[in-house]
């Protein structure tokens, strides 16, 4: 079988893929990107089949579940946070179910690499009621993405892979297996994807009927593994994903491992748990993400004899990700001796904007512009103008989530804060700000919005925006923002006095105001010269 | 035989293309091999690290445990200090002596180089210098490639073929300075 050098994220597309993937939908997030990323890529080569960035998750999620509906092989993915973006559509796809397969990726950042949460996408399985799968490598994520379009199908139900940072950004050889060929078009059953209550009440109980089968399909899955130790029965190690290979890497030159089940599905293995849990004395539950699978063990109560450690009972740390050393002295084991620090002091070097990014000219001119204003808000959204809350700008004063700047905004300027700013970049603006600001024009708040329309999606790698140039004007002007208080900058530094007297001049302005700030992203100036 | 590599520099160096020509020379010589990197925020000009696994056995973990690495490889001396505590007691530094400041804080260059130098083997050599030589100052990642290439478990056929099909795309110009880029390195590191 062939190898092939893959990330982790690519290895979920090239599985989909290779299971007869007929369309992909996604919204550029990290560690989620790469996975389209790689199938627009592939798309471009093959013409198989469409690979869109969507405007944002809700919509990639519909979209992708419309290629169900059609009886198609679909996959949507995202970071963990766009999943709270796409959960109306997610979690009433588990009612409606799925006719050709669908497949939902959904990948977690513990430790918060480059994110503002970390979240734990089983919690999003287990609410949905859906089947799930959490691979621990690069071939289980192909070998997985496969199996589940092939679940999807037999369950009539949508399945979720939940990748973390550290294998969607990880690359390693996959043994790639010949694809199989793409479904025909066949229709999806009409009532049951009408969620009028009638339907709706009986497609929920026929869910709820299939959640024993669920366990049973996870309890056989060739993807969890036991292996009693029947000499040790003192303690046992539960590890999920990633966290299993921290484990068997930290007992590792230790002869052989203690007993050990690897959960990698969805309803968890019951009948599995049960059998690790009554073997030993002392159980240790290592996951990265939440204490998911540790909690449902305890329960309210706790199990009887038994000790259960891991993130609630404090021997692991309760946030961040876990390491090959946190895992290590978690089974009793000494750290590695290593090289002393050097003891020259480390000054840290945290990520900035890039030198001529026009973020830092559009920054520079809205601190000036508010100056005189004791306490001014300025509302900051998710993209590479948050780096702007770093010295030597300090510009925002908060970042929620996507386009929050625009309602948060127009929400101070309700209750009486002046000035009111919102910035946001064209991508997220496309992604969550229009809504708001179609609010905020109805109402003509008091508040002024910039836009940094610098054409692209920076901080994910360059993906393509929806809302730029001459159409995200007229987009504005759309929506009910007055003409004349749409304004556009060219932020550099040659038109500073220009930019802060027009930023001054509309900040001023007792109602609503656009200003876009209009200058392409150097990274992609230079790929695009290059 | 394993060796456990952590490639240091600051985003936009390179270091992805070092792990990339590692990977496929990994593939080539018929070794397992895993290699976490990072993406999005971090590579603004942040520290940027890859943890690169080289085994004939099996490789559990994608980050390399505290202690675990055999090679420190750094396209900035500050950061090769930065993972000291990765590396083992015997294990060896090799590392630009070029700084990179991007910071307001960065440290007395000499002070770098002396903590560089606290590692039981070390070697430093001037990427700038010997990359300009070469044909072109972007292929510093490459001349760091080269210095440690006579200390990686990798065949150096299947390293420069790698670099060959990398740059190949981009001109016989490219192709040359790199490849010339990995020699000098390589020729620096042996005589240092």
């Amino acid at each position: 079988m062939p190898r092939q050098i893959l990330l982790g994220d690519e290895a979920v597309a090239l599985g989909a893929v290779h299971a007869g993937l007929s369309a992909a939908y996604s919204y550029p997030g990290t560690p989620a990107s790469e996975i389209l990323e790689y199938l627009v890529r592939l798309a471009a080569e093959t013409k198989a089949f469409p690979a869109v960035w969507s405007v944002n998750e809700k919509v990639a999620y519909e979209e992708a579940l419309g290629a169900s509906f059609a009886g198609k092989r679909a996959l949507v993915s995202f970071k963990h946070v766009g999943l709270n973006v796409a959960a109306d559509p997610f979690m009433n796809s588990a009612i409606t179910g799925a006719n050709g397969g669908l497949l939902v990726v959904s990948a977690d950042d513990p430790g918060m690499h480059s994110s503002q949460n970390e979240q734990d996408s089983r919690y999003y399985v287990q609410f949905a009621q859906i089947f799930g799968y959490e691979p621990s490598d690069h071939q289980e994520a192909y070998d997985m993405a496969r199996e589940a379009f092939d679940l999807s199908e037999r369950l009539g139900l949508p399945v979720l892979i939940r990748m973390v940072t550290r294998l969607s950004h990880s690359r390693s050889a996959v043994e790639i297996r010949d694809a199989r060929p793409q479904n025909e078009l066949k229709k999806g059953a009409g009532k049951d994807w009408i969620l009028l209550p009638v339907n709706a009440r009986r497609r929920f109980t026929q869910l709820l009927e299939r959640q024993g089968e669920m366990v049973r399909i996870s309890e056989e899955s060739r993807f969890n593994v036991l292996r009693l130790d029947e000499k040790n029965r003192s303690f046992g190690v539960i590890a999920s994903g990633i966290a299993y290979n921290y484990f068997r890497e930290a007992a590792a030159g230790n002869g052989a491992p203690p007993s050990f089940l690897k959960v990698s599905t969805y309803p968890l293995p019951e009948g599995l748990i049960r059998k690790l849990v009554g073997h030993v004395d002392t159980v240790l539950v290592l996951e990265d993400g939440y204490p998911f699978i540790e909690r449902q063990i305890n329960g309210l109560f706790g199990v009887p004899g038994k000790t259960v450690l891991g993130k609630l009972s404090g021997t692991l740390p309760a946030s961040g990700e876990l390491t090959p050393d946190i895992v290590r002295l978690a089974l009793g084991r000494k750290p590695l001796p290593s090289l002393p620090a050097s003891g020259l002091p480390l000054a840290g070097r945290p990520p900035q904007l890039c030198a001529g990014c026009p973020h830092a000219d559009t920054f520079k001119a809205l601190n000036e512009a508010l100056e005189g204003y004791a306490g001014s808000n300025v509302f900051g959204d998710i993209g590479c103008y948050t780096l702007g809350a770093l010295p030597p700008y300090g510009a925002i004063d908060s970042c929620v989530c996507m386009g929050a700047s625009v309602g948060m905004a127009r929400g101070a300027s309700d209750v009486g804060l002046h000035p009111a700013v919102s910035v946001i970049g064209d991508s997220t603006f496309a992604h969550s700000g229009i809504t708001p600001l179609l609010g905020a024009a109805r109402a003509n708040a008091d508040m002024t919005v910039i836009i940094l329309d610098n054409a692209t999606t920076a901080m994910t790698g360059g993906q393509p925006t929806y809302g730029s140039g001459e159409g995200l004007l007229r987009l504005i002007e759309g929506l009910g923002v007055p003409k004349e208080h749409i304004r556009t900058i060219e932020p550099l530094p040659k038109n500073h006095d220009k930019n802060v007297q027009i930023l001054k001049d509309e900040i001023d302005h007792h109602g609503l105001s656009v200003v876009v700030a209009v200058r392409e992203c150097v990274q992609e100036q230079r790929k695009r010269r290059s | 035989m394993k060796q456990d590599i952590i490639l240091a520099g600051v985003g936009g160096q390179g270091i992805l293309s070092i792990a990339y020509v590692i990977d496929n020379a990994a593939l080539a010589d018929g070794l397992a091999f895993k290699q976490a990197e990072v993406h999005g925020m971090a590579q603004r000009g942040g520290a940027v690290q890859s943890h690169m696994r080289l085994s004939d056995g099996t490789i559990w973990s994608d980050l390399i445990p505290k202690g675990e690495a055999d090679m420190i490889m750094s396209v900035e001396p500050l950061e090769a200090v930065r993972y000291f505590d990765f590396l083992r007691p015997d294990g060896i530094v090799i590392t630009s002596s070029t700084p990179f400041r991007n910071i307001p804080d960065y440290p007395d260059l000499d002070k770098v180089l002396d903590a560089v130098r606290k590692a039981p083997r070390s070697v430093v050599l001037d990427s700038e210098k010997l990359a300009k030589e070469a044909g072109t100052v972007k292929a510093q990642n490459i001349v760091l490639l080269g210095a440690a290439s006579s200390f990686l478990i990798l065949k150096e056929a299947s390293l420069l073929r790698t670099i060959d099909t990398l740059f190949r795309g981009r001109g016989p110009t490219v192709l040359e300075a790199n490849l010339k880029a990995f020699e000098l390195g390589k020729k620096a590191a042996l005589g240092s």
